[in-house]
């Protein structure tokens, strides 16, 4: 080959680079290691990750089943190493799927459109955030406390760099959006009100009636979905504008944080103000039916600085995954696997209480609920750690109002012993607390 | 006419329709397990807000599913199928030990909020991995939070945002080449930027004395993409440093061409301020259709302080840790660390590589890009004659004389049994033909490339129309996109 060039070695073919910025020694990265010194690396890291724990984990990452023909197609090359489908003729396999991921995206949402994919539900939330604030032309945004605050913290890194003013919205004792504060701070400049529903709580957000304040004001209304397997059993947001997804519950491996997979799904009215690619039907010169990526004078390789956003590449692949867990539950599947959820979260939440207080009790919640322990959950937890269990997450770091509290989730995959076991330890170390107060007490009466 | 091709022939490939047309009640994939806690009553714990109806789900058994999948995966093209030579790409081979470690239990089911410590698994891939590319990189800091290319432009220009503004002030424009691609002028403007165009000079290089010229001290950075768009090296990328660096900008590089640098020359060294990276190009990790990628963003001392936080951190007992008291952070750009399983993929890759494997992709890479170079020099006219790395750009100048365009061209690259080549950008070629073979194929597919480019330019002599109706072969004709585009129809209805 270096002969067919006209070169004498593959050197000469880098002497475009100045010498003095070529490099003249080895790399300094680890040696060249075989497959299988590979897989025992990983395999040990894998050791040191709490392999084989039991986890009450939610805030944005839910452990579900995940069925295994789903690995077994996306694991498919023609799948795998495709590149995004420009091509439509030979590309029919990625598009037709990306269509079929929108219709039951619109379906489950209540929404008339959904996207081929975001990053994942922060970037979403934030990107239809920005598409509001095209819509309407206003730029200022109420945010509800209760949206998952590594949400609020992203939106917040593109807003500042936009010139967007966030106001941020409290909660009330239920839970739910404090719809007193709400109506305060939205004002004729705001573009939309950015709720999650169910929020960081798992408390269920009365939609229509936050819609309804935002409309009056001229505002959009965009709700984030973390908990997409909520969709199964409860309505979906009809009432919202935007609605803003991440999809990880339905098939996605909770794989350390990603790459998970966001979506946007709208009215048919904004679809021109979405951001992110499009599939569209259409037919080929014989009438034959086809599908193609659409709407692309929205996106930044035609419209560059004009652009609705800058995304390119998304999750395809992690959608694939969304979409066949999708159909593999399907229509009934889909509410029985929420019934679920449902009924080990209610079990919980009723067995926590015995011994704990659980926090927003006034409002409907799917599978996610606080518990406020007398002792630091981080205590409990380390706890809770040395049986192989994972407990709720301490909310402090995020909200430190809520004082000792933990966020516990419950899914399809907690089982009766599982709960019984996290509870029993809860009620421990109320009881010792409860106790040591109780010397304390006789000693200061002493 | 038919000029068979030596790569593919046709096959019978299965008709299949839209899932919701196979939907009938009844037919389920799933099975719950029995429920080991009481039912509970939906109505009165959910109230008004209990879903009534999932509408038109879809219900299907499970051999219709895997049937459904399978038969639409066998309607594309893959690197797994073949050649995939998209300029600015980097389609090269997607290791199978890379999915395979992704998946080992323990990576694959850890939740991104369990404790620290029994993450150290997953904190030490990200410590090792961030190493290896500050290494290969050779810059001092790097986080692995942006999601894909274009969200690491954007958390790079935020870096240059808040540099600029710990200076006294943001600045109001970012330099981009005319032969960029078409993230950077929308990133620019998503961090706040108004974008001013920066023209080529004749040999595709960035033209310095106009640079020299439009650099002011309004001027927060250039975008500059090395090698750019035409796979040619910028020669005097130190020159441009020195000029931006002079009046207060920095370099920013678009790492899409890494892989004409990996071992060779390292950016850090040739005075880039901030870059990002794609997982999913140079490193090895699946497109799969569109995504997931991976964008890390390494920077120069100055600017670490801003990077987003988390960053993980050795502790004095050895153990890692994120660190979140980050002051001068320009904030998170996604929730949790980025996406984990790519840094997974990426690293084995550099473990199967090691050193000199590293060294030897690049050369690879770039001898394969001026192999086709040469066997299709005279056959294409090629633009610009400056020295090519890792990809080649033809331009459709001779074939256009007969009507033919690029787009037609590639149409009828599709019958031969490849993918396309990139023709959208770089916008300052006129029907570009943008080409990266990587370093994944064999000479033997090179040469089927080359055999197969070649047929094309004689059809294009003889029978021109043949190639304008190209593709001839596959499933389905050339597509009404204006259609698409004119009504959209984005899901099905019954």
């Amino acid at each position: 080959m270096l002969k067919a060039i006209g070169v004498r070695s593959v050197n000469d073919l880098f002497s475009p680079i100045p010498a003095e910025y070529r490099l003249s020694r080895d790399l300094a990265v680890p040696r060249q290691m075989a497959e299988s010194e590979i897989v025992d690396w990983f395999k040990q890291r894998a050791k040191e990750n709490g392999d084989g724990y039991a986890s009450f984990l939610g805030a944005g990452a839910y452990s579900h089943y995940r069925p295994v023909i789903i690995d077994a197609l996306v694991q498919r090359g023609e799948f795998l190493t495709a590149y995004t489908p420009y091509q439509p003729e030979v590309a029919q396999g990625t598009l037709q799927a990306i269509f079929e991921f929108q219709t039951m995206i619109s379906e489950l949402t209540g929404m008339e459109v959904a996207n081929a994919s975001m990053y994942d539900g922060s970037t979403a939330a934030t990107e239809a955030v920005m598409m509001a604030v095209r819509v309407t032309g206003k730029s200022e945004v109420v945010v509800a406390r209760s949206v998952h605050p590594e949400y609020r913290e992203v939106l917040a890194t593109y807003a500042t760099h936009q010139g967007i003013p966030l106001r941020t919205v409290s909660f009330t004792d239920t839970g739910r959006l404090d719809l007193k504060e709400l109506e305060k701070a939205i004002t004729g400049d705001t573009a939309c009100i950015l709720i999650q529903s169910p929020n960081f709580f798992g408390t269920i957000e009365d939609v229509e009636a936050i819609a309804e304040i935002a409309h009056q004001h001229g505002a959009l209304l965009v709700v984030s979905i973390a908990e997409t397997a909520s969709l199964g059993i409860v309505g979906p947001p009809r009432a919202a504008d935007i609605v803003a997804m991440e999809a990880q519950s339905f098939g996605v491996p909770l794989g350390f944080g990603g790459p998970y997979c966001g979506v946007i799904a709208t009215k048919e009215k904004f679809v021109r103000q979405m951001p992110g690619r499009l599939a569209g039907q259409t037919v080929d010169k014989k009438g034959k039916r086809g599908f193609v990526l659409t709407l692309a004078t929205r996106e930044q390789h035609i419209r560059r600085e004009k652009a609705t956003s800058n995304i390119c590449t998304n999750q395809a692949l992690v959608a694939l995954m969304v979409n066949i867990f999708m159909t593999v539950y399907g229509k009934v599947g889909l509410r029985e696997l929420a019934r679920q959820n449902l009924a080990k979260t209610a079990y919980a939440a009723d067995q926590f209480s015995k011994h704990a207080k659980v926090r927003f009790a006034g409002g409907p919640r799917f599978n996610e609920f606080v518990v406020e322990t007398s002792e630091d959950p981080y205590a409990i937890n380390a706890r809770l750690l040395g049986q192989k269990i994972i407990g709720g997450l301490p909310l402090k770091k995020f909200y430190p109002e809520l004082g000792h509290a933990a966020l516990w989730c419950c899914t399809e995959l907690t089982t009766r012993s599982m709960i019984d076991t996290a509870v029993s330890l809860v009620a421990e170390s109320e009881h010792s607390v409860r106790s040591k107060k109780d010397i304390e007490h006789e000693e200061v009466v002493r | 006419m038919t000029h068979m091709t030596r790569k593919a022939t046709r096959h019978i490939s299965q008709n299949e329709g839209l899932i919701f047309e196979k939907s009938s009640p009844g037919k389920a994939a799933w099975k719950l397990p029995p429920l080991d806690v009481p039912e509970v009553d939906t109505a009165k714990l959910l109230g008004k807000h209990e879903r009534q109806d999932l509408g038109n789900m879809p219900e299907v058994s499970e051999i219709e599913i895997i049937r459904h999948f399978t038969r639409l995966s066998t309607w594309n093209y893959a690197i797994d199928l073949g050649m995939y030579p998209l300029g600015s790409c980097t389609m090269k081979y997607n290791p199978r030990v890379n999915e395979f470690v992704s998946r080992v239990e323990g990576l694959a089911n850890g939740h991104p909020y369990q404790p620290e410590k029994i993450s150290q698994g997953a904190l030490r891939i990200i410590k090792t991995l961030s190493d290896c590319l500050l290494e290969i990189t050779g810059m001092d800091a790097i986080t692995l939070q942006p999601a894909a290319g274009a969200h690491g432009e954007l958390t790079g220009l935020l870096l240059v945002r808040a540099y600029q503004q710990s200076k006294g002030n943001p600045r109001k424009k970012i330099l981009i080449p005319d032969s960029a691609h078409g993230t950077n002028p929308a990133t620019a403007t998503t961090a706040g930027y108004a974008v001013e165009n920066l023209k080529s000079n004749d040999r595709g290089m960035v033209d310095v004395a106009a640079l020299a010229a439009q650099m002011n001290e309004e001027v927060a950075a250039l975008m500059l993409t090395n090698p750019n768009t035409l796979g040619v090296f910028e020669r005097d990328i130190h020159e441009i440093a020195e000029l931006l660096h002079a009046k207060g900008g920095l370099l920013y590089m678009d790492g899409a061409n890494m892989n004409a640098l990996v071992a060779k020359a390292r950016p850090g060294d040739f005075g880039v301020d901030v870059l990002h990276l794609n997982l999913h190009k140079t490193f090895s990790t699946p497109h799969g259709g569109g995504g997931p990628g991976s964008g890390p963003v390494a920077v120069k001392k100055i600017l670490e302080p801003f990077l987003p936080k988390p960053v993980v951190i050795a502790k004095a007992d050895g153990t890692l840790a994120f660190e979140y008291n980050r002051p001068q952070s320009v904030g998170r750009v996604r929730a949790f660390y980025g996406n984990f399983g790519m840094f997974i993929r990426a690293l084995a890759y550099i473990f199967a590589n090691g050193p000199d494997g590293l060294r030897q992709t690049t050369e690879d890479a770039v001898l394969n890009a001026n192999y086709i170079r040469k066997g299709l020099e005279g056959v294409y006219d090629l633009p610009y004659s400056t020295p090519s790395m890792h990809e080649v750009v033809f331009s459709d100048k001779l074939q256009a004389k007969k009507g033919v365009k690029t787009l037609d061209l590639s149409k009828r690259l599709i019958d031969y049994g490849f993918h396309p080549f990139t023709m959208a950008f770089p916008l300052i070629v006129h029907g570009a033909l943008m080409i990266e073979p990587t370093e994944s194929e064999p000479k033997e597919e090179l040469d089927l490339f080359i055999e197969a480019m070649k047929s094309i330019a004689a059809e294009v002599e003889e029978d021109p129309q043949f190639v304008l109706d190209a593709p001839h072969n596959t499933r389905i004709s050339r597509l009404d996109e204006t259609a698409a585009a004119r009504k959209p129809v984005l899901r099905w209805k019954p």
